[in-house]
């Protein structure tokens, strides 16, 4: 018996392996996903294994992705994938009342009025020595320039400036080797006043003449992480594309990539799309800032907005810039130098020993590879061709190191992996390349889903890249997961490149556009993470931080309540007095001390969100009654087995009515009870 | 009473110091939402925690099933501990300087008998704050009371409650094991001195 059923089965095998040749072949020649077919074939089956990360156990990496045009950044651990936090910067976020409460509102004011969203692209972390250090993260707002801050003891946003003179804040903000600068580029070119400030009115016919790129240089404070800009250096009237910094030898160099060289105005597609080479920008930076303290610098008016979010108090306030300084390159030799690159260069991106430029010409064959030694041996032998606004153009062959040759179609970015490998995303072929930076000769090619952007490898555009992982994010995703509608999600994909040959691990759907990303192992964040606020350290001036001083006053036409919350009540929860048309203001203070205990605040029908309390931390909701009634509020926040009991009233009389002020908390009774406790304390 | 006798009866009075320099007894809760686990402290003259915010998160969860909440004010006996741990230590002292061989036996059986009645009126806040439940108590588990153990392992609802004696008690087991010892080292040397006498 067990003979004949071995039997059958080395039949059935033998049967079954050209059945399955010949169905895959039918499936091939009539079903047009033979690519996506191709793709699951270069997934190993023991994968599972290499991103799991068992329950209650921490992933080995945080990444911190770009969310694009939702204006947040999400926290991804890695290699699960696994979606830990989404950090709003640029927009309101409802889920904390990040945006919408008192204390947060002013992070979001610029000179063009309170602008809640933009297009967020490029994280960056703080650095030193030229490595990731994990205490802030720098990240950059296309749409209304402006350069943010994220603290990572809180992954809070904690400061925004505006960056003025400048129109699509998109090659920013990439920080220098210790955060000397944070520097930060135009995209779009834009007619300047000088003498007046800020952006001029010209005719587009004007362009060519009128029109000035500027690159921000953003100073750091060493140990608070405070931004300042410290000056400009105004540019020719190109576009601006993307920057990145030098490091090893280059460390005092920063390049940008560049576009629209022929300072076409319509059409950009065709126009900006004409000229051969359009130029790699470099700039030494230490010498700018040389040249800016020595006084080379010009003053012009300015009207910019600071917004910084106080330790303390919780509370963001603005200050309103009007002056910014600013650095002619015609006025400053030495200072900044063109190196013709293939047309419409997009990422330039610098290897770990700082000598190799690659510069990823979207639209060229070939991928060209600039030396710095030889950069810096042009500039001795002055071998240059021509100039443009008084800033030298080296001549192509005296600055290249070599060419890949076909690296695949589309170069966008290159990231390194340490051991001396590059690895290109092609845009159009849809593929991560790998390639050696010394010879230049091709290694391995990873298909990826439908058009990769940017590739991230943790820190590798530092020093020394963690060379395990590599994260490459789409432009445009098909059909990695059910699809939900006509918008799909967008996606990442995890790929192993420890070994020869990468190997593609996981692919996980991310918030919004992710632009770019970067990596840092947990170990040099987790430690510091801040796990509540110490209640005795909060300096909000409405605090309020025993329930004793709870209180509700009337000043004008404002209403205010002082309110506490701890679980599972708010002191007052019953209040009145209040009338129609009246402005409310709860400042409501989170009396635990406890790690992830934070209190939601809510009052129906409130026009503009929620807001949610950390720990020891006072936030405030402004509140306008439209109609008299009973409006309870409540806790939104599930904080314990009695959080639906966390409510309570307040009672909207109409306009004029003589109702007094009153609250309280917890009613007397008649007979003391034996045990009063805080609940049922009394305030009248 | 040798030199050597004096110096342990010392060492006996100074140990006691230890009750200042470290908690009595420490309880420990755990339950799975509370990972790290709550750590309350009981020192010879105060309450407190793992963390400056335990006591607080202790009486969170304690005035759900409506126990009275911890405050180091609430116990008269931690402002009066540290007098009597202070005349024990200059007693101490007194015995080690007067040398009487028999002063060190009263001293150590008060001792004894002092930190027997410590370990009683523990045990009675222990249930005084278990059994003593407020009737309003959001949550009410019929027949169920919360003294922690005294010593030990227990159950109660969903945290592990462990309580153990801790570095600050060891000051008083060392003062006895010195005062032991100094008790029985000035002996022997009663001995010898009465055979240097007699010979
Ligand atoms: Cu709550």
């Amino acid at each position: 018996m067990g003979k004949l059923l071995g039997k059958l089965k080395t039949i059935a095998s033998d049967v079954g392996l050209p059945l399955a040749l010949i169905s895959g072949l039918f499936l091939q020649s009539c079903s047009e996903s033979n690519r996506s077919t191709a793709k699951t074939e270069s997934v190993d089956e023991d994968v599972a294994k290499a991103v799991y990360v068992a329950p209650g156990k921490h992933d080995e990496l945080y990444s911190f992705l770009s969310g694009g045009f939702n204006g947040q950044v999400s926290v991804y651990g890695i290699p699960s994938g696994r979606l830990l936090k989404v950090i709003p910067v640029f927009s309101q976020f409802p889920e904390n009342g990040y945006g919408y409460n008192e204390e947060t509102r002013p992070m979001l004011m610029t000179s063009h009025g309170f602008v809640p969203w933009d297009d967020l692209h490029h994280p960056k972390l703080s650095r030193a020595e030229g490595m990731a250090d994990g205490r802030w993260l720098f990240v950059n707002g296309n749409n209304t320039p402006r350069v943010a801050r994220i603290d990572l003891t809180t992954f809070e946003t904690v400061e925004i400036m505006e960056i003025p003179n400048s129109a699509g804040n998109h090659c920013s903000p990439y920080p220098t080797n210790n955060n000397e600068y944070i520097l930060a580029g135009t995209r779009f070119s834009v007619p300047l006043d000088l003498a007046k400030g800020g952006m001029g009115d010209a005719s587009l016919e004007e362009y060519k003449d009128k029109f000035r790129g500027s690159i921000s240089f953003i100073k750091v404070d060493k140990d608070k992480g405070d931004m300042e800009l410290d000056f400009q250096v105004l540019v020719p009237g190109f576009d601006y594309d993307l920057a990145n910094g030098g490091k090893g030898p280059s460390g005092d160099w920063v390049f940008f990539t560049t576009y629209n060289t022929e300072k076409a105005r319509t059409m950009k597609e065709l126009g900006a799309s004409q000229n051969d080479k359009d130029y790699l920008a470099a700039i030494n930076w230490k010498l700018a800032a040389k040249y800016a303290a020595e006084g080379k610098a010009h003053e012009m008016p300015a009207n910019y907005y600071h917004n910084k979010l106080d330790h303390g108090t919780h509370k963001a306030t603005s200050t309103i810039k009007k002056k910014v300084r600013y650095l002619l390159p015609e006025e400053c030799p030495g200072m900044m130098y063109l190196l013709p690159a293939p047309k419409s260069p997009h990422g330039i991106d610098v290897d770990p020993t700082g000598e190799y430029m690659v510069v990823n010409g979207k639209l060229a064959s070939t991928l060209p590879v600039f030396s710095f030694s030889k950069m810096q041996k042009a500039i001795e032998d002055k071998a240059f061709d021509g100039e443009v606004n008084g800033i030298p153009v080296f001549k192509y062959d005296a600055v290249l190191y070599g060419e890949v040759k076909e690296p695949g179609l589309g170069p966008l970015h290159t990231e390194f992996d340490g051991k001396g490998n590059a690895y290109s995303t092609m845009f159009v072929s849809s593929e991560v390349v790998k390639w050696n930076v010394k010879d230049l000769k091709v290694l391995d090619r990873m298909p990826v889903y439908y058009s990769p952007g940017h590739l991230m490898i943790p820190g590798g555009d530092t020093k020394e890249p963690y060379g395990k992982y590599l994260v490459v994010m789409n432009k445009i995703t098909k059909d990695r997961y059910l699809p939900t509608g006509p918008e799909l999600v967008h996606s990442a994909q995890l790929i192993d490149i420890s070994g020869d040959k990468m190997r593609m691990l996981l692919d996980f759907p991310t918030l919004a556009e992710p632009h770019y990303a970067q990596g840092i192992p947990a170990d040099k964040v987790a430690p510091n993470s801040v796990k509540f606020f110490k209640l005795d350290e909060n300096t909000h001036p409405e605090a309020v931080k025993k329930e004793a001083d709870a209180s509700v006053t009337r000043q004008g036409k404002t209403v205010k309540v002082n309110m506490t919350s701890i679980r599972s009540h708010f002191v007052p929860d019953n209040i009145e007095g209040v009338q129609v048309g009246d402005t409310v203001i709860f400042h409501v203070t989170n009396l635990e001390q406890d790690w992830d205990v934070p209190h939601g605040f809510a009052v129906m029908g409130a026009d503009n969100a929620e807001t949610l309390i950390m720990p020891g931390a006072t936030q405030s909701l402004r509140w306008v009654p439209k109609q008299a009634g009973v409006y309870p509020f409540y806790c939104t926040d599930f904080c314990s087995a009695l959080h639906q009991e966390m409510q309570g009233y307040i009672r909207v009389s109409p306009k004029g009515s003589n109702v007094p002020i009153k609250f309280s908390s917890g009613e007397k009774k008649p007979v003391p009870p034996p045990n009063g406790g805080p609940a049922s304390a009394g305030i009248n | 009473m040798n030199k050597l006798s004096r110096l342990l009866m010392f060492l006996a009075a100074l140990s006691l110091g230890l009750l200042f320099l470290s908690p009595m007894w420490k309880i420990y809760l755990k339950a799975p939402q509370y990972p790290e686990g709550l750590e309350m402290h009981i020192w010879v003259n105060k309450i407190s925690g793992s963390s400056e915010s335990v006591l607080q998160n202790f009486n969170i969860l304690n005035h759900y099933i409506g126990m009275e909440p911890i405050h180091a004010e609430s116990f008269a006996e931690l402002k009066i501990m540290p007098y009597i741990v202070f005349a024990f230590m200059i007693t101490g002292a007194i015995v080690a300087l007067v040398g009487k061989r028999r002063l060190i036996l009263y001293w150590g059986v008060l001792l004894l008998i002092g930190g027997a009645v410590g370990i009683l009126d523990f045990y009675l806040w222990l249930v005084k704050f278990g059994t003593n439940l407020s009737p309003e108590a959001p949550i009410k588990v019929p027949g169920m009371t919360y003294i922690p153990p005294l010593l030990g392992r227990k159950q109660l609802l969903n945290f592990e409650a462990l309580s153990l004696p801790s570095t600050g008690s060891l000051g008083i087991l060392l003062a006895l094991v010195f005062a032991a010892i100094a008790y029985y080292v000035s002996r022997k040397n009663k001995l010898e001195e009465q055979t240097l006498i007699t010979t």
